[in-house]
């Protein structure tokens, strides 16, 4: 099905007699195929308000992600959360829609200093699992009027409505960006210096760690990019290089798009933590390839497709330390035995399955997607 | 403002429900003399009052689970309060409920610098929380006006902003995990030290939730590195429309200060009787603050003003130094005071779009003839979160009112042009009548699902955020 307009998806859900699969673009979609007719939101598309005076965006689910950007680009603004292009991470095709984007809660490197999508997310309008129409927050960036089902919205992966229209502020592009880079980092040194770059007053807008190299980016106007580069290499000592403008753009492509796992077997884990324990979590995986963001707060692994793609002792090291690990990519047999998504402590899974089954009554949309 | 009946039955069974307290908790932090439980009849909307059954002060989570598991199986309504600096009543009292107040809870439990957070009992107060991690170079972003008083636990309910949320969001963006204690005193942790929820964004949705959901005892809480400098730069205009174009053009130019201000010619009148700040006598003054180190303040306020100027401002006033900038801040900061000088004020705080800022101002201008109160405008420009000042005589029979209905109509003019009720302030009971203006019946059934799943018996706060017309079936389960 692919309704044309909110109305028709509100009466197709209404006339829905079993399982119900939620398509954007299909590119993001976490966890093992599912059954259920498929529900695209495709034809829900469109910019409708563009307002770059008031930092606002408003557009239809189903309109593309690049659709979004360009607009964007023309205001010479942009998404200020760096969208992941999973494509190539997950065998996908297709066009990324900006409903699925939000439902996902899609939110790449500068995450650590704009907050993740569900930060710039205002306003939304969706279907729940009954056919009703319901919007929540607005086109206005401070709201707080009545509970903010926005955030709840944010990451649920379709399984408490079908979103139709979807909010956001957004933020100027900077000028220039630059990034300082250093090789041959252990783990725990890198942790240290990206805690130190990350506590600086020079607004770092993205950290990494990759193959042994530390990544460290700085955005903004041409002059204050060049002091604060300078002021953070100063701080940080010898033995950091500095990479400029477009070179320095494909550097945090490779970090956002998680690309050197592309076109590699294996199952891989997207594991958020506090930053610090990230060399402890590395100790726990084997056989595995990482790639860290966030200043190590999160660690993409690939690791071997087979077993429980060592879910056991990754989930049982977070029990300890905090954090949750969601498996976005492995084969039927590992998710035939391991959740996608981190289980919860039994009272929270409660809520939320007590909140799914207020939302979606009969259980249809995305069903099992989440627990 | 209509609340709910008192339950007499309730009323009656007080020695019953205040000995269970007493069983839990420390003789001091059970208050149940009915003079001495006046002291939170009201927060800082003063106009209602109502002193409540019983307060509480717990000091621990587990105190708090045990009061809450008392009023849960007593079938006591249970209103959460910080430190009952609310503008919307969020922590007023009814008579037949049990205060529970945080205040005495507020130590730092852990200060993290190297992954950015310090973790709070909730009771803390938000100017505590910087005051905690500064001489380390850090600070906590959301900075309501309020600051020096108001408690973690009512910025997480209200999800409070500040002057400077254009650059580092509200309470909601800079939360990263709660310890809630549910009605039925179960206690729950929610996020922590890491970013985003593995599942369901759960405390996305118990930010802003006026206590409703849960009693929020302790907070994670981002912390930033403290900038090198800041600095504002003070412009006035001869129209409130050339003002907002000025707000609108250094946005599209990519610049993003940490703060933009507004002040109308009322205001800026009543500030300067009162602060002295020496600001221009004109239509409407801006205050844009900016940061970084010296050059990067330099390079941003350069191109500031030359925008500014393109719009012919009548007055043009760069900070030299410390002194001029707190000058330039003095009376920004004095506003609300000064006008408070001038009469009691009911103070709103609706957000609209930033383009419709001169139109709206024009309309509240209009209506302020017509209801013959006078109104004066302050509020952050840059994200349309407008903060006008309704001036009424409380000792002139029918004048509350009157500003009520005139604070009722700026408020449906906010949502007519596409904003909303509450930029930062909360429902509580001051705009819970109008949440019908803003939302349609399926779009609050959603909201009251949440609630319903956190706190099925609707024992927690229960008189706000919606309509008591809304919620009647649901409050007399």
């Amino acid at each position: 099905m692919k309704p044309a307009n909110e109305m028709e998806l509100s009466e197709a859900i209404r006339g829905a007699n079993g399982p119900l699969r939620i398509v954007g673009g299909g590119t993001r979609a976490i966890g093992p195929d599912r059954a259920g007719e498929v529900l695209e939101t495709g034809a829900l598309s469109g910019i409708s308000l563009y307002e770059p005076g008031a930092l606002t965006i408003v557009a239809g689910a189903g309109t593309p992600l690049a659709e979004v950007e360009a607009a964007l680009d023309g205001g010479g603004q942009r998404l200020p959360f760096e969208v992941p292009d999973l494509r190539g991470l997950l065998g996908r095709s297709g066009a990324s829609t900006i409903g699925g984007v939000v439902a996902a809660n899609g939110s790449g490197p500068r995450r650590i200093q704009a907050g993740a999508c569900r930060d710039s997310l205002i306003g939304v309008r969706f279907v729940d699992g009954a056919g009703t129409i319901v919007k929540n927050g607005g086109r206005v960036m401070k709201n707080v009027t009545g509970y903010d089902l926005v955030k709840l919205m944010a990451g649920s992966h379709g399984t408490l409505g079908v979103l139709t229209e979807v909010a956001f502020k957004v933020l100027p592009r900077p000028e220039v960006e630059a990034t300082l880079t250093r090789d041959g980092v252990d783990p725990a040194a890198a942790v240290a210096a990206m805690a130190q770059a990350l506590g600086s007053p020079y607004e770092v807008t993205g950290a990494a760690y990759f193959g042994g190299q530390i990544r460290l980016r700085i955005e903004g106007m041409i002059g204050s990019v060049a002091y604060r580069s300078g002021a953070l290499r100063k701080l940080l000592g010898a033995g950091w290089d500095v990479v400029e403008a477009a070179q320095s753009a494909i550097l945090w492509r490779e970090i956002r798009d998680v690309a050197p796992f592309m076109g590699q077997a294996g199952a891989v884990w997207r594991i958020s933590i506090k930053p610090s324990d990230m060399p402890q979590v590395l100790a726990v995986l084997s056989q595995a390839q990482t790639l860290c963001d966030w200043g190590g707060g999160l660690i993409w692994a690939l690791v071997p497709d087979a077993g429980d793609a060592q879910a056991g002792a990754l989930r049982g090291a977070l029990a300890a330390m905090g954090g949750h690990a969601t498996l976005v990519r492995a084969g039927a047999a590992v998710y035939d035995t391991t959740p996608a998504f981190h289980p919860e402590p039994a009272a929270l899974a409660t809520l939320s399955k007590t909140l799914r089954a207020k939302f979606d009554p009969r259980g249809i949309l995305n069903p099992g997607m989440m627990g | 403002m209509e609340m709910p009946r008192i339950d007499a039955a309730i009323v009656a069974r007080k020695p019953a429900i205040v000995a269970a307290l007493q069983e839990v908790l420390p003789p001091d932090a059970v208050i149940f003399d009915e003079i001495e439980v006046r002291a939170y009849e009201c927060d800082a909307l003063t106009a209602y009052r109502c002193p409540p059954l019983a307060a509480v002060l717990p000091r621990t989570t587990a105190e708090v689970s045990a009061v809450l598991r008392i009023c849960h199986k007593m079938g006591v309504p249970v209103v959460p309060r910080g430190a009952g600096t609310s503008l919307a009543g969020g922590a007023l009292p009814t008579g037949d409920c049990v205060i529970l107040g945080v205040a005495r809870m507020n130590g730092v439990l852990e200060t993290d610098y190297p992954n950015r957070f310090i973790r709070v009992q909730s009771g803390r107060t938000n100017l505590s929380v910087t005051g905690a991690v500064e001489s380390d170079g850090f600070f906590y972003a959301p900075d309501p006006s309020s600051q020096l008083a108001c408690a973690i636990a009512g910025n997480i309910a209200m999800n409070s902003g500040g002057a400077h949320c254009l650059k580092y969001g509200v309470t909601t963006n800079n939360l990263l995990g709660v310890t809630l204690v549910q009605m039925d005193g179960t206690v729950l942790e929610i996020g922590g030290a890491h970013f985003d929820a593995g599942g369901l964004d759960l405390l996305g949705v118990i930010c802003g939730s006026e206590g409703q959901l849960g009693v929020v005892t302790e907070a994670t809480l981002r912390i930033l590195p403290k900038p090198e400098g800041a600095r504002p730069v003070l412009m006035g205009f001869d129209s409130n429309e050339v003002a907002g174009e000025c707000v609108s053009d250094i946005i599209k130019a990519g610049i993003l200060p940490v703060a933009i201000e507004f002040m109308d010619r009322p205001c800026i009148e009543a500030t300067e009787a009162f602060a002295k700040a020496g600001y221009p006598m004109c239509e409407a003054l801006l205050i844009v603050e900016v940061e970084g180190s010296k050059a990067e303040i330099d390079e941003q306020l350069a191109l500031i003003i030359e925008i500014a100027k393109r719009h012919n401002p009548v007055e043009l006033r760069e900070a030299a130094d410390e002194d001029q900038a707190k000058r330039i801040w003095l009376g920004r900061k004095s506003a609300f005071g000064a006008m408070g000088q001038i009469n009691d004020y009911m103070c709103l705080d609706g957000t609209i779009p930033v383009s419709s800022l001169p139109y709206v101002l024009r309309r509240i201008g209009e209506m302020s003839k017509q209801y013959g109160l006078a109104v004066g405008n302050v509020f952050h420009a840059g994200d349309g979160n407008m903060h006008p000042l309704i001036l009424y005589d409380a000792n002139k029979p029918g004048d509350l009112e009157l500003c009520e209905a005139f604070g009722a109509d700026v408020l449906k003019l906010c949502v007519e042009v596409g904003g909303c009720l509450t930029g930062e302030h909360g429902v509580g009971i001051e705009k819970r009548d109008l949440m019908k203006v803003q939302f349609a019946p399926e779009d609050m059934e959603a909201q009251l699902w949440v609630k319903d799943v956190f706190d099925p018996q609707w024992l927690l706060n229960p008189a706000k955020v919606f309509p008591l017309d809304v919620t009647a079936s649901r409050r007399a389960v």
